[in-house]
């Protein structure tokens, strides 16, 4: 059943053997267009993680910011998901330049079995930024988003690396984390009237424990993201954040701030 | 003076399993959601307790415990609860939830709720109609009615889960079937796998720069007038659309690709981790259940006799255990898998109405398990049923669910080597 939709992806005759010889020297040449368009790619990668449980609206999101449209026809997202945004840093400013943004949108529950998530780990290697998305209407969403950010910023080490955490959520770690990060809750417009002001003193908690922006949406209405919005300042200004720390940050004596405490790996600001 | 004591309790036992199909409902089904709707909660957990006491109750029968007369009167009033639970309590509320997320009938939705009723107690009528489940001199309102279709849906379902289970059991503990997977190879389709991402960022760049480069040059083409300048501008922003689409086709082509590579490594992972896990001594463990349980049913499905029947009560309680286990962990790893904020309430109404109609067609099919002493009470109060038509029924569909998954596994199993074939 698999091996139906590899062939079908290489436009080839069905027959299985012919396919994996075929496959075999089609991949070849794949593995030397995928060096070079690595060296090429990994020169201007700006890589930001968007995390959640599932059905929080993470790939609609991402549609939203990458393709201006909403997305129609929303479905389960296998794996991960990615797609390019284009952002101008510094945008009217004469500094100004452009940067390709890839969105990764990793699927899955927190409580995915644990093949599911060693998987999911090799996406988490060398992120420049984290977005944790959460449904405004579901509390557990949101209390989930310790977890995911645990399990991304942990991974985002190298074993060499020593990393100092016993799976509990801790506030000095957000602090001083190096990667930034972005919080946005989804589903803004089913929120009845009388509840908003409670949601939004919530939010607002979550959002001090990462020590991160939030912004609150509805991915089906782009009027939230029009430009001179205050959520469309502050995605600007989560971007500009990003691109900074991965350019323009390589300060010496931030760095050996982190050595001393050891815990997160400062690697991630080298290049790979 | 006993019927109290017997019916104090049969209560606190009721009691009992309610509070147990409440943790299960809070800790395992509904751990990612908000329990918005207590009701659900209360239903499921009646459903279960309920279902559980039918179970608790052959027991009982088995055992001797409680006065006879006591125990009649609790099967009667267990299985007249049970019934009106599964039968109008369970599909009402599915109705109602169904039609409270239909966002155009929100304002008649008792209304609709009790059509969706209607339909689907028609339905659950007109399946009795094919069957030979009834002996002529019943009634129509008669409670053996109800039982019969009841029974009939629950053991298609029990037959469907058993066959699956019975040959997929095996196959997934016992060593001999498990593939030989090394870190090398889960290591080699993780490269795989992120360079086929690496190639899909690569290309969705090209198309977000050739769109961007597009809309700038569309504003400068406004501008330009004149036969040569209308002449450009077609040929350019052809060219320029039909490569879009090409690289499209190619990036949706690649998609598909990485989805594949990221449920092949899912799949070599689990492999990984239940080699691992066999070498335990938990694992040793429950390899050497998988080969006892395999001989067992292999030995049902070539249906040989019965030559004691005090093994036939030891397995008796063993498969009331482990099928109220197994449903319970098959219900909630399908509830994950399909579930979503909006859905959660429906589909937890639908699990507590299979797993309803489960436990009271396994009361129906263990009276052919039980010694022959204990059959009378089951007989006795479910009815003149035709039993022999169940048990039958539950041979066939257990026989064809089992070779189709048979049918299934072999070439699953078959496909699987070829996907890992080194480059």
């Amino acid at each position: 059943m698999s091996t139906n939709g590899f062939a079908s992806s290489l436009s080839l005759c069905n027959q299985s053997a012919s396919t994996n010889r075929y496959a075999g020297g089609v991949f070849t040449i794949f593995f030397r267009v995928a060096a070079v368009t690595k060296k090429m790619a990994s020169l201007d990668r700006v890589k930001v993680l968007v995390l959640g449980d599932s059905g929080v609206g993470k790939s609609s999101l991402v549609h939203l910011l990458c393709q201006n449209q909403v997305l129609g026809n929303p479905s389960w997202t296998v794996g991960c998901s990615v797609d390019v945004r284009v952002q101008d840093y510094k945008e009217g400013t004469p500094d100004e330049k452009t940067y390709y943004i890839e969105l990764w949108d990793v699927g899955g529950s927190i409580g995915s079995a644990s093949s599911v998530k060693s998987t999911r780990a090799v996406f988490y290697n060398s992120v420049n930024g984290i977005m944790l998305v959460h449904d405004l209407t579901n509390k557990k969403s949101s209390q989930n988003l310790y977890r995911w950010s645990l399990e991304a910023l942990n991974k985002d080490s190298s074993p060499t690396g020593v990393i100092v955490s016993n799976g509990d959520y801790d506030r000095e770690q957000f602090a001083e984390n190096p990667v930034p990060l972005l919080l946005i809750g989804t589903k803004f417009d089913q929120i009845p009237e009388n509840k908003r002001s409670e949601v939004l003193t919530r939010t607002a908690f979550l959002s001090e424990d990462f020590n991160a922006e939030e912004i609150n949406l509805d991915c089906t209405n782009p009027r939230y993201l029009a430009a001179g919005t205050s959520n469309a300042v502050k995605l600007s200004r989560f971007f500009d954040k990003v691109i900074e720390k991965r350019y323009f940050t390589r300060d010496p004596s931030q760095m050996t701030g982190f050595t001393d405490r050891k815990r997160f790996n400062f690697k991630s600001l080298h290049y790979d | 003076m006993s019927f109290v004591v017997d019916s104090v309790i049969m209560f606190t036992s009721q009691v009992l399993f309610f509070g147990f199909g409440w943790l299960f409902f809070m800790r395992q089904l509904f751990k990612d959601y908000e329990v918005r709707q207590y009701i659900v909660q209360v239903v499921f957990s009646i459903t279960f307790a309920f279902s559980c006491t039918m179970f608790e109750l052959i027991i009982f029968e088995i055992l001797g415990a409680l006065s006879s007369s006591s125990r009649y009167f609790h099967w009667k009033f267990n299985l007249y609860v049970i019934l009106l639970v599964l039968i109008f309590v369970v599909p009402f509320y599915i109705g109602y939830f169904v039609v409270s997320n239909i966002r155009l009938l929100q304002r008649q939705k008792l209304l609709f709720a009790c059509m969706v009723w209607f339909t689907f107690m028609y339905f659950f009528w007109k399946l009795g109609d094919p069957f030979p489940i009834l002996s002529p001199k019943h009634g129509i309102l008669s409670i053996e009615q109800l039982i019969s279709r009841v029974g009939v849906i629950g053991v298609t379902l029990m037959a469907l889960l058993s066959g699956f289970g019975a040959v997929n059991c095996p196959y997934t503990y016992m060593s001999y079937f498990l593939r030989n997977v090394t870190d090398s190879d889960i290591l080699a389709l993780e490269r795989r796998l992120l360079q086929t991402m690496d190639m899909i960022v690569s290309k969705k760049k090209r198309i977000a720069m050739t769109r961007r480069q597009m809309y700038q040059r569309g504003e400068d083409q406004n501008k330009q007038t004149g036969f040569w300048g209308m002449i450009k501008s077609v040929t350019s922003t052809q060219t320029g659309s039909e490569n879009l689409s090409l690289i499209q086709q190619e990036v949706d082509a690649l998609e598909e690709l990485s989805r594949q590579l990221f449920l092949e490594t899912v799949d070599l992972q689990a492999t990984k981790e239940r080699i691992e896990y066999s070498k335990t001594f938990q694992g040793k463990y429950f390899n050497f259940l998988g080969y006892f349980f395999s001989i067992y049913c292999v030995w049902k499905i070539f249906m040989v006799k019965f030559w004691s029947q005090h093994i036939s009560f030891i397995l008796v309680g063993i498969i009331i255990v482990t099928s109220i286990r197994g449903l319970l962990i098959t219900l909630t790893k399908f509830f994950y898998a399909i579930s979503s904020s909006k859905s959660s309430n429906v589909i937890v109404l639908v699990l507590a109405q299979i797993m309803g109609m489960y436990f009271v067609s396994s009361v129906l099919l263990m009276r052919m398990s039980m010694p022959l002493e204990y059959r009378s009470i089951v007989t006795e109060v479910l009815g003149e049923l035709q039993f022999n038509f169940y048990h039958r029924w539950f041979d066939v569909i257990f026989l064809v669910s089992a070779l189709s998954s048979i049918l299934f596994l072999y070439l699953a199993h078959k496909q699987a080597p070829e996907k890992h074939m080194t480059l």
